[in-house]
C-alpha cells in the first residue's frame, strides 16, 4: 500500500462508474468546504515502539471523521498529538491553516479514552470546573439536557456507571461551545443499549455543526457516524475515504458466506476466499443469481448460506490480513 | 487567568473539604499530639538531661563537684546566669549549676525533668542552694505547641499538595486539564491558595483551641504570628510542589515526601530545642523552611517579637518559596508518560 505510506489525504473519492455525476457534484460540495483540522506527517516514536507513522489527514468542516483500527494501532497517540497533549517526534497540526495554538486550545472539546476526574465532586460541579476554563461558554443547562445528565447533576462523579461517565465526558468535552470535538473510543465497553443512545447523542451534536473527530475499534460505530474515515494499521493509514466509497472501490454487491464442509469438492472456477477463523467460505460477487446457480451444482446444499452486504470488518482484514477485534 | 485559578482553587477547595478521613486527620492529629504531650510526657522526652554548668569547659570537672561526674547527664557550658535562665525559662536546660563560691542551682518549678535534676543533685549535695530563677518560666506545653501546629502545616502542605498532584498525574486528571487553556502556573498557584486558606485556617483554630484551653503563654502579635504561618505554609507547599513537580508513583511521591518530612520533624526544632546540637546540624536545620517558622513563631509567643526581628526569618521563607515555585513550575509536567 504504498499510497498509505506516503500519508493519504482525505479528499473526495474519484468518481466512478455511472454515478460520476452526483460524486462529482459531492465532491466539488467538498472542496469549496474549509479545512478546520490538518495533519501533516505526524511521527511517534517511543523506545522500540513506532506508535505512529507518517500519518497525514484532513478534516472537513461540519463533518465527522473517523479513525478505525484495532488496539495498538496509533489511534489514541495520534489524536492525542493533535490535541497538544503528546509531543510530536515529526509532523505539524494545522487548524484552519495555521499551527494549532492558543487558539485551538480554546475551540478544541476533548474526550479522553480514559480520564479521572477530580474527586469530590458533583457532575454538575465537574462541569461548571471544566466550563470554568475557557472563555467561550456554552450554555450549562443546555449540555445538561442534551447529555441526558439532568438527572445525574448532583451525584458524586464516581459514582455512575459507564454510560453516565461517557456522557458525563461528553458533556465535558462540550462546555467550551467547541467548533472541533475529539471522541477516542466513546463507546468502548459499553452495552449495545448504551452505544446506541451515545451514538444518537453524537449524531445530535454533529447536527449542530460541529466537526466531530472519533476514534473507534468498532466498524460498525465508524461505518454509522462518520462521512470520513481512515483506517490505521500498525502506525500507518491503509485505506481512507467515506466508508461507502471505500466499500464500493473493492468489493462488488454482495458477500455470500457458506461453510467449507458444504463445498467438500472445491468450487471450481468461482473466485472465493477461505476464513481461517470459523472455516467458512467467502464468495464477493454483484452477480447473486449466477453464483447461486453455480453453487447450486457444487455444494451438499445451501441450507447454512448467508448473503450480506460487506463492511469494513472484511475490507481491514482484505487489507491486513488480521482482524480489527484481535 | 484569575478566573481559571479561581475555579481550580474552589475544586480543591471542595475536595479537601468532602474528604472526611483527611480533614479529621488534619485536626485530629496535632490536637491528639499538643495534650497528649502536655500531659503524658510533660516535658519532652529526652534521654539524658542537660545540666548547664557556669563557666568555660575546664568547670565541667567531677574533681570540682561529684555531682558534675553524674552518668546520663549531659553537662555543657554556659557563660552566664542570664543565658542559663532563660534557657532554663524555655526548657532548653533542665538545670543550671555553679560550684563557686558555694554550689548553687537555678530550676525551672514547672519542669519535672529539672524537679529529677534536683532531686539527683540533692541527693549527692544536700547543702546546694536553689536560686529563685528570674522571668517568668515557659510551660513546655507553651514551647511545644508551635512545634506541633508547626510539624501539622508541614505535613499537611507537603502531602496534601505533593501527593494530589501526583495523584492527578498518575489517572490522567492533569492531562485533561492539559487539553484545556490551562496554563501550569495557573494551576500550580490554586494548588498553593487552596491549601494555604485550608491549612492556615485550620491551624488557626486548633491554635485558639488548645490555648484557651491549656492557657498557652502568648507574649506577642497574633497578627504576627499568622504572618509566620502564611509564610511558612506557602514555603512548604511550594517545597511539596517541587517534590511532586515531576514524579507519577505515588509511592515513589510519597518516599520522597518522608525524605524531606522526617529530618525537618527531627531537627527543625519541633519537639526539643537544637541549642545544644552539633554545630553542623543547626546549619543543615538552616536550609528546612521549618526551622524558621518554629523559630519566628517561638520567637512572637514567647519572646514578643517585633517586626524587626522577625524579617530575617520571614524573608528567608519568601525567598525559599520564591525559588521552590519556580522550580516547581520549570519542572512541572502534565501527563504520567
Ligand atoms: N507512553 C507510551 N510509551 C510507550 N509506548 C506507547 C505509549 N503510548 C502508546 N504506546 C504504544 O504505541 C502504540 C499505539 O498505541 P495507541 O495510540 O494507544 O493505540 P490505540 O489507541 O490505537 O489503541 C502501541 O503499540 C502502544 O503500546
Ligand atoms: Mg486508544
Amino acid at each position: 500500500m504504498p499510497a498509505a505510506a506516503a500519508g493519504f489525504i482525505c479528499a473526495p473519492e474519484m468518481p466512478r462508474g455511472g454515478r460520476f455525476g452526483t460524486l462529482r457534484a459531492f465532491a466539488a460540495r467538498l472542496r469549496v468546504m474549509s479545512v478546520v483540522l490538518e495533519a501533516r506527517h505526524l511521527r511517534k516514536l517511543y523506545p522500540g515502539v513506532v506508535a505512529v507513522d507518517d500519518v497525514s489527514f484532513q478534516v472537513p468542516e461540519g463533518s465527522c471523521f473517523g479513525l478505525l483500527g484495532p488496539n495498538g494501532a496509533g489511534k489514541t497517540t495520534t489524536v492525542e498529538m493533535i490535541e497538544g497533549v503528546t509531543r510530536p517526534t515529526a509532523g505539524e497540526v494545522y487548524y484552519f491553516g495555521r499551527p494549532a495554538d492558543a487558539r485551538f486550545r480554546e475551540e478544541a472539546g476533548i474526550q479522553f479514552q480514559d480520564t479521572a476526574l477530580q474527586d469530590y465532586l458533583t457532575v454538575r460541579e465537574t462541569l461548571e470546573l471544566f466550563r470554568s476554563l475557557y472563555d467561550r461558554r456554552a450554555n450549562l443547562e443546555h449540555i445538561i439536557d442534551e447529555c441526558s445528565l439532568r438527572d445525574l447533576v448532583s451525584r458524586d462523579n464516581r459514582k455512575l456507571s459507564g454510560g453516565q461517565r461517557q456522557r458525563l465526558l461528553l458533556a465535558v468535552a462540550l462546555v467550551n461551545r467547541p467548533r472541533l470535538v475529539f471522541l477516542d473510543e466513546p463507546t468502548t465497553g459499553l452495552d449495545p443499549q448504551a452505544r446506541r443512545n451515545f451514538w444518537e447523542l453524537v449524531r445530535r451534536i454533529r447536527a449542530d455543526g460541529t466537526t466531530i473527530v472519533l476514534t473507534t475499534h468498532y466498524m460498525e460505530e465508524a461505518q454509522v457516524l462518520c462521512d470520513r474515515i481512515a483506517i490505521m494499521d500498525e502506525g500507518r493509514i491503509i485505506a481512507g475515504g467515506s466508508p461507502d466509497a471505500l466499500l464500493r472501490e473493492r468489493y462488488r454487491n454482495v458477500i455470500i458466506e457458506l461453510p467449507a464442509a458444504d463445498a467438500p469438492d472445491g468450487l471450481g472456477g468461482i473466485e472465493h476466499r477461505l476464513r481461517d477463523t470459523d472455516g467458512m467460505i467467502e464468495i464477493s460477487t454483484d452477480d447473486v443469481n449466477e453464483v447461486l446457480r453455480q453453487l447450486a451444482a457444487r455444494t451438499r446444499g445451501l441450507n447454512r448460506m448467508k448473503i450480506r452486504q460487506p463492511n469494513l470488518e472484511d475490507l481491514f482484514l482484505d487489507l491486513t490480513g488480521h482482524s480489527l477485534r484481535a | 487567568m484569575l478566573k481559571r485559578i479561581f475555579a481550580i482553587f474552589r475544586a480543591r477547595n471542595r475536595e479537601f473539604l468532602r474528604d472526611r478521613g483527611s480533614l479529621s486527620w488534619n485536626i485530629v492529629l496535632p490536637v491528639a499530639l499538643v495534650f497528649g504531650l502536655s500531659w503524658i510526657f510533660a516535658d519532652g522526652n529526652r534521654a539524658e538531661f542537660t545540666v548547664g554548668v557556669l563557666g568555660g569547659a575546664e568547670a565541667i570537672d567531677e574533681a570540682l563537684h561529684p555531682f558534675l561526674g553524674t552518668r546520663y547527664v549531659d553537662f555543657v557550658p554556659v557563660a552566664s546566669v542570664a543565658d542559663g535562665e532563660l534557657a532554663i525559662a524555655r526548657h532548653r536546660l533542665d538545670l543550671l549549676f555553679a560550684v563557686d563560691p558555694a554550689p548553687r542551682y537555678w530550676v525551672n518549678p514547672d519542669s519535672s525533668r529539672g524537679y529529677f535534676a534536683e532531686r539527683t543533685l540533692l541527693q549527692l549535695d544536700p547543702d546546694a542552694r536553689r536560686v529563685a530563677i528570674r522571668g517568668d518560666a515557659v510551660r513546655y506545653v507553651d514551647w511545644v505547641l508551635p512545634g506541633i501546629l508547626g510539624m501539622n502545616m508541614m505535613f499537611s502542605c507537603l502531602f496534601g499538595v505533593g501527593y494530589v498532584v501526583v495523584r492527578y498525574r498518575k489517572n490522567g486528571f492533569l492531562k485533561r486539564l492539559r487539553a484545556t487553556p490551562l496554563r501550569a502556573i495557573e494551576f500550580v498557584i490554586a494548588q498553593v491558595a487552596s491549601r494555604l486558606l485550608l491549612i492556615v485556617t485550620i491551624t488557626s483554630a486548633i491554635f485558639a483551641g488548645t490555648s484557651w484551653l491549656l492557657d498557652v503563654r502568648m507574649d506577642g502579635s497574633y497578627l504576627l504570628l499568622l504572618l509566620v504561618a502564611v509564610c511558612g505554609a506557602v514555603a512548604l507547599i511550594s517545597m511539596g510542589l517541587v517534590v511532586a513537580a515531576r514524579v507519577t508513583s505515588e509511592e515513589l511521591a510519597g518516599g520522597l515526601l518522608n525524605m524531606v518530612s522526617w529530618p525537618m520533624m527531627l531537627l527543625s526544632g519541633v519537639w526539643f530545642s537544637l541549642e545544644s546540637a552539633e554545630p553542623w546540624v543547626r546549619s543543615v536545620a538552616q536550609a528546612f523552611p521549618l526551622t524558621h517558622v518554629l523559630d519566628a513563631a517561638r520567637a512572637v509567643m514567647l519572646d514578643a517579637a517585633g517586626p524587626g526581628e522577625l524579617a530575617e526569618p520571614l524573608l528567608t521563607l519568601l525567598l525559599m518559596s520564591a525559588v521552590f515555585l519556580s522550580l516547581a513550575a520549570l519542572l512541572f509536567r502534565w501527563r504520567a508518560d
